[in-house]
């Protein structure tokens, strides 16, 4: 325990480092995934290959999609950039999925109401369509926030300094308070995002907390982190 | 693009210097990820058909499945490397690989049986099928194919994380990567990456085909008639880790 106490100053300033890079990561991947899975639903052509290659990203793990990126987009190897990126494509192919399934768990009949009281397909989208899919939304969102900040520990592998150095360093120095300091902080700040996500799904839709159970089997718990 | 071209060249020119060849270094990652998904399901699935079959249970296991996805599954390996010692590397290595597994496996056992239509299972009792016969003719034929997408998930998060477990020296296709980075040999780092990515993509194929050949006959004719018409082949296949 004297470990955590003696570099408390070193575990806050990379827990800083680790939520800059993965909230970053989770609010790109969500405005990203928005049109996207509206494409998917909207039209039946292009469900298939959006889910599909979003499906076939999420494959590749993130050790091997680390050092690809960098070769594709000529950015510096050790960069945060490709970091940021790897989990943000990973947000992308789990978000489409939810942003899908959340449109499309939208009543036709409500939908043929709006239409039928004049409003056009933009507004019918941000007034009607897209605060009655939050529920499902939102939990494809706290899927998501909650892995990307699990998985961003793997970018400590290739250089990348954030909550996984307290996992390489302790593995080499041996020291296991260090390590196990390391997962706490990741549970810690996963569990305040999902927190803070699950207050403001309150605040901006309250008349979800009826619906609770069909937002809850939105997110089907099959869905995994890639490690 | 250069370097793509490159770490090709590395992949086959078979010269790995210091490092396992690469088929041994692909057996032992086949290796690790079959071993540890097998034990993995061996505990997952009996556990899974209960809570599916009971209907008793399910929210602990929602509430596993989903505490298991904010563990770094990087940081557990290296706890349990730690604990266990450095002798007993594969052990601790194997251990985390099966409690990735096991939620992905439960969830999957448990949601294959509850997308059932209840009527079924009520005209299965009905007919005077004991809950044995239920479970085994009913239950585990109707609810396979979201076992084997469980599976085929608890397999890809393995795959990624046995890649990641060359940094505690158990061998596999990770080595690349890892060592060549110090080493700036880039080409092999991106060679291993390509060999990791190209692993998970084909096994992620062969599952998608035994999701397919899971579900029963009776039940594939039925869907065919119903929806083959609207649905695209690739929509079918799409992964159900996405």
């Amino acid at each position: 325990m004297n470990w955590v106490i003696d570099n408390v100053d070193l575990i806050w300033e990379l827990t800083l480092i680790h939520l800059r890079q993965s909230v970053v990561a989770i609010i790109l991947g969500f405005v990203l995934a928005l049109p996207l899975g509206w494409l998917a639903w909207r039209y039946r052509a292009a469900r298939g290959g959006i889910l599909t290659v979003t499906g076939l990203l999420y494959t590749i793990p993130s050790l091997a999609l680390l050092p690809i990126l960098p070769v594709l987009l000529g950015t510096p190897i050790l960069s945060e950039v490709n970091l940021i990126l790897a989990l943000t494509i990973y947000a992308i192919a789990l978000m489409v999925r939810s942003v899908a399934d959340g449109l499309g768990s939208v009543d036709a009949s409500v939908r043929l109401s709006a239409t039928a009281m004049g409003y056009g397909a933009v507004r019918r989208f941000w007034v009607i369509e897209f605060p009655l899919a939050g529920p499902v939304i939102l939990a494809g969102l706290r899927v998501t926030a909650v892995s990307t900040i699990a998985l961003a520990t793997v970018g400590a592998l290739i250089g990348i300094d954030n909550l996984g150095y307290l996992f390489t360093n302790g593995s080499q120095r041996r020291i296991i308070p260090e390590v196990l300091a390391g997962i706490v902080a990741v549970l810690l700040i996963a569990l305040l995002v999902d927190a803070l996500l699950i207050a403001a799904g309150r605040m901006l839709m309250p008349w979800s907390r009826a619906k609770r159970r069909r937002a809850r089997r939105g997110a089907l718990p099959l869905e995994v982190s890639v490690a | 693009m250069n370097l793509i071209a490159e770490a090709i060249a590395w992949i086959f020119s078979g010269d790995t210097g210091l490092l396992a060849p690469i088929p041994i270094a692909l057996l032992q990652h086949l290796a690790y990820t079959f071993a540890s998904v097998a034990v993995a399901a061996l505990i997952a699935i009996p556990f899974g058909w209960l809570i599916g079959h009971t209907g008793k249970g399910r929210d602990i296991a929602v509430a596993i499945s989903g505490a298991a996805r904010a563990i770094p599954s990087f940081g557990l390996l290296i706890l349990l490397v730690l604990l266990f010692g450095v002798l007993r590397t594969p052990e601790a290595a194997i251990i985390t690989f099966v409690l990735l597994a096991i939620p992905s496996i439960l969830a999957g056992a448990y949601t294959g049986f509850e997308a059932i239509d209840r009527k079924v299972i009520d005209a299965a009792r009905s007919m005077g099928m004991t809950e044995w016969q239920i479970l085994w003719r009913v239950e585990v034929p109707l609810g396979l194919s979201l076992l084997v997408a469980g599976l085929r998930s608890a397999t890809l998060q393995v795959v990624a994380t046995v890649t990641i477990a060359a940094y505690v020296n158990l061998g596999g296709l990770g080595q690349y990567i890892l060592s060549g980075l110090p080493l700036r040999r880039f080409d092999i780092v991106l060679g291993g990456a390509l060999l990791v990515a190209a692993l998970a993509l084909v096994l992620d194929g062969i599952f998608a085909l035994l999701q397919r050949a899971s579900v029963p006959s009776g039940v594939r004719a039925d869907q065919s008639v119903r929806f083959a018409p609207k649905r695209s082949a690739s929509a079918r296949t799409a992964p159900a880790v996405s």
